[in-house]
């Protein structure tokens, strides 16, 4: 039978290398947040064709406003984006004013958006306490659900670990793509995320289901066996609801869905992924770690390993 | 047999009912006082506009009615009736916050200056003039009082003046102590307030100099009622007839309450969503996702044959009656709440993969069909109900957490998730497992291999 489980330490490498460089990329030169969550304005603005200006022209036009932290790139079709600091209502007419007497008096405003400077970080911080509440809710019902088998805490536990790991996974991920795609993280960020900690745990609850069922019928069976025989019962289940839910739906928004959507597309798809790898690489191995206290022999250069 | 045919039954009506709502020219539904207009409600990120946060202006540890947020609330959707758009939301959100949004709209100038405007009361002297209510009108204050907010902006153009007459106010809104809403003796709504001092003073002067005389209540310079003077008025109170409804005569009152909001706002937030955004987006996506929908179909049918077909049609009725719902409750549609309706279905596919291959597993093991179809279902059931539970309890948790604080994202997502599992528990329980029961009846013992692609 396939032994999963024997080549555990090198998933948890695996994971490691995933999770490393941009947790280092994080630590060096942090991901660039949008204003979403920072706080600021965002000016998206389309000129007629002649009329599309400099950066450097709209930056000192709005210097002589007295803006002084001004950011503009131009795109393609004529736009132009401008991020600032906060604005309020009178600070955007002005801006807006003044652009549309000194350049082009039918620019379309695509979008304007300012954000006051603690709303975002509000409700990240609010949204992160409720993952971390549901996460507790989460393990208080497995540890009842899995009362029947020994160690029910630990399932719960594991479940949690499991749904880190992919938090950490898509974490590092943005960060890369922030370091060399230019990727923002902003609400949709957020969004993406909860879909990954939902599907994380349902995932894993499956798995662990099989092992619960097992344990109840091979009794004498040793725990490692037992969970490496659960996993390879539930590995069809596993890939084709991997490859229903995420791959087949959400590689054709990547494709063709329409362009903002997709980043969000991508992150949540590298995500189930993750969600699907963390049950089988993550969760229940570190349940047979936990079993065997591995830990103890970590350090000693010798790892104790079954067969 | 029996079991099977109620459970048949069921699904139908459950599935024409939801067939009924979706039909894209629904008349709606109206049972009493029970009214729902089964649109499917789009968020802004879907379909552009405009979204304003607005947050108290108070020191932070300052203590304030939370009933005082709703009464803004109240007074900020009758100032955005002047926009002229019907679809314009707000909500409490939070503690301190409200949130406006403003489908369409992309002049956040224009929009702020009307939430912003205060509602005026002002009792005027028509002499012996009954004009209609709703008729706009021009008053002498507003001509030397330049605090006044200039009305033209806020009017909506839709009505002009009635006439180009300037009529003569004797008294504003300023002078009102209270106000209350209670019922006459013909059971109709009606308004009641209390003048302070000053204002009583005024009233008794003028009502006693013009007993038989039209004196005007007009709000915003839009004629409310044309009461005629019977009585000198002495004791300084009054009422306001019209032909009001308890909602309509409450949200005059809390306006005439205040004149301006019981709490002062200011913008903390406001974003314009483009059009490109909510319609390049919106369109290519949908497209995406029918296209992956008809994959995963396929898919389906292909791998698991007979199996995967009951599945695909457990999912088809699983996706009408959640959107129908969604449609009923109404769950506004956005890109979270659409991210947390794709998770469910993912739930809901997970569901019959877990029945189709516990099913295959017993298969394989040599029992009949009749058992297998049983056995496959009761071992798939604890993955199926202990996955789903966690993932209801996350949302319960997320939607709990995200009213509280205004987190609007977290909630729309939470709503869908919720009710898109409890959905996918209700069809896996009873359309796949009936489905299946039924089909694999059918089977010829000889197909089985064949027909379920052992």
């Amino acid at each position: 039978m396939l032994n999963i489980l024997g080549k555990r330490y090198f998933f948890f490498g695996l994971s490691l290398l995933l999770i490393l460089p941009g947790m280092l990329i994080l630590l060096f030169s942090g991901i660039p947040l949008a204003i979403d969550f920072t706080g600021g304005s965002f000016l998206d603005l389309k000129f007629s064709d002649s009329t599309v200006p400099q950066p450097a022209q709209v930056i000192t036009l709005l210097n002589g406003l007295g803006l002084t932290d001004v950011q503009v790139s131009s795109t393609t079709d004529n736009t132009l984006i401008i991020r600032t600091t906060f604005l309020n209502e009178e600070k955007r007419s002005e801006v807006l004013n003044t652009l549309k007497d000194q350049i082009d008096p039918d620019l379309v405003v695509q979008r304007f958006d300012s954000v006051g400077p603690t709303i975002g970080a509000e409700v990240a911080q609010r949204a992160a306490l409720a993952v971390g509440l549901a996460a507790l809710g989460v393990v208080l019902y497995i540890f009842f659900a899995f009362r029947g088998v020994a160690h029910s805490l630990r399932y719960g536990i594991c479940a949690i670990l499991a749904e880190l790991h992919d938090v950490l996974v898509i974490i590092s991920i943005i960060a890369i793509g922030a370091k060399f795609f230019g990727w923002q993280v902003d609400s949709l960020f957020l969004t993406a995320l909860l879909t990954i900690i939902g599907f994380s745990v349902q995932d894993t609850i499956v798995v662990f289901d099989r092992i619960r069922e097992n344990s109840n019928i091979y009794k004498k069976l040793d725990f490692e066996t037992l969970v490496n025989h659960s996993i390879v019962q539930t590995l069809m289940r596993s890939i084709n609801t991997q490859l229903m839910t995420s791959e087949f739906l959400l590689l054709s928004l990547v494709l063709i869905g329409g362009v903002t959507l997709r980043e969000f597309s991508f992150i949540l798809l590298i995500g189930l992924l993750m969600g699907t790898y963390s049950s089988i690489f993550i969760a229940a191995p570190i349940l047979v770690v936990w079993e065997n206290k591995e830990w103890k022999y970590w350090f000693r250069g010798k790892r104790q390993t079954t067969t | 047999m029996n079991q099977r045919l109620i459970n048949l039954i069921i699904i139908f009506i459950i599935l024409g009912l939801s067939i009924w709502i979706i039909i894209p020219d629904n008349p709606g539904i109206k049972i009493g006082d029970f009214e729902r207009n089964l649109d499917t409600i789009l968020g802004l990120d879907l379909q552009g506009g405009l979204q304003v946060l607005l947050e108290t202006d108070l020191p932070e540890d300052s203590n304030f009615d939370p009933q005082s947020l709703m009464d803004a609330k109240l007074i900020l959707e009758n100032r955005s009736n002047a926009l002229g758009v019907s679809e314009v939301l707000f909500q409490v959100a939070g503690n301190n916050r409200i949130v406006g949004e403003f489908p369409g709209l992309t002049n956040t100038e224009e929009v702020i200056k009307v939430l912003k405007q205060t509602g005026q009361l002002e009792f005027v002297d028509f002499g012996d003039v009954i004009l209609e209510p709703g008729t706009k009108i021009n008053t002498d204050i507003g001509l030397d009082k330049t605090e006044t907010t200039p009305v033209e902006t806020t009017s909506g153009g839709e009505s002009q003046p009635a006439e180009d007459k300037i009529w003569p106010t004797v008294m504003t809104g300023n002078h009102i102590k209270s106000v209350g809403v209670t019922t006459n003796e013909f059971g109709q709504f009606i308004i009641q307030f209390e003048l302070d001092d000053e204002g009583a003073g005024i009233f008794k002067e003028y009502t006693t100099n013009n007993v038989g005389k039209i004196l005007a209540i007009v709000l915003d310079k839009m004629v409310i009622s044309t009461p005629r003077i019977e009585d000198a008025i002495t004791d300084g109170s009054g009422i306001i007839t019209g032909n009001f409804t308890y909602d309509s005569a409450n949200s005059l009152a809390v306006q005439l309450r205040y004149g301006s909001l019981p709490i002062p706002l200011k913008v903390a937030e406001s974003r314009v969503i483009g059009p490109t955004l909510g319609q390049d987006s919106l369109q290519k996506s949908l497209l995406a996702g029918v296209i992956g929908l008809i994959i995963v179909a396929l898919f389906m049918i292909v791998y698991y044959r007979v199996p995967g077909i009951v599945a695909v049609f457990s999912i088809i009725i699983y996706g009408l009656v959640t959107f129908a719902l969604f449609k009923f409750i109404p769950v506004t549609m956005t890109l979270p709440a659409i991210a947390g309706f794709l998770l469910s279905t993912g739930g809901a596919l997970d569901a019959n993969i877990l029945i189709i291959e516990r099913l295959k597993e017993e298969l394989r093991s040599g029992k009949s069909v009749k058992n297998s179809v049983f056995l496959g279902w009761k071992r798939a059931w604890p993955s199926i109900r202990d996955s789903n539970a966690a993932t209801i309890i996350t949302s319960a948790i997320l939607f709990w957490f995200a009213s509280a604080y205004g987190a609007s994202i977290v909630k729309g997502f939470a709503v869908t998730l919720a009710i898109g599992v409890i959905i996918s528990l209700l069809s896996a329980t009873l359309v796949s497992r009936t489905f299946l029961g039924i089909v694999m009846d059918w089977i010829k013992p000889s197909d089985v291999d064949k027909m379920v692609g052992l």
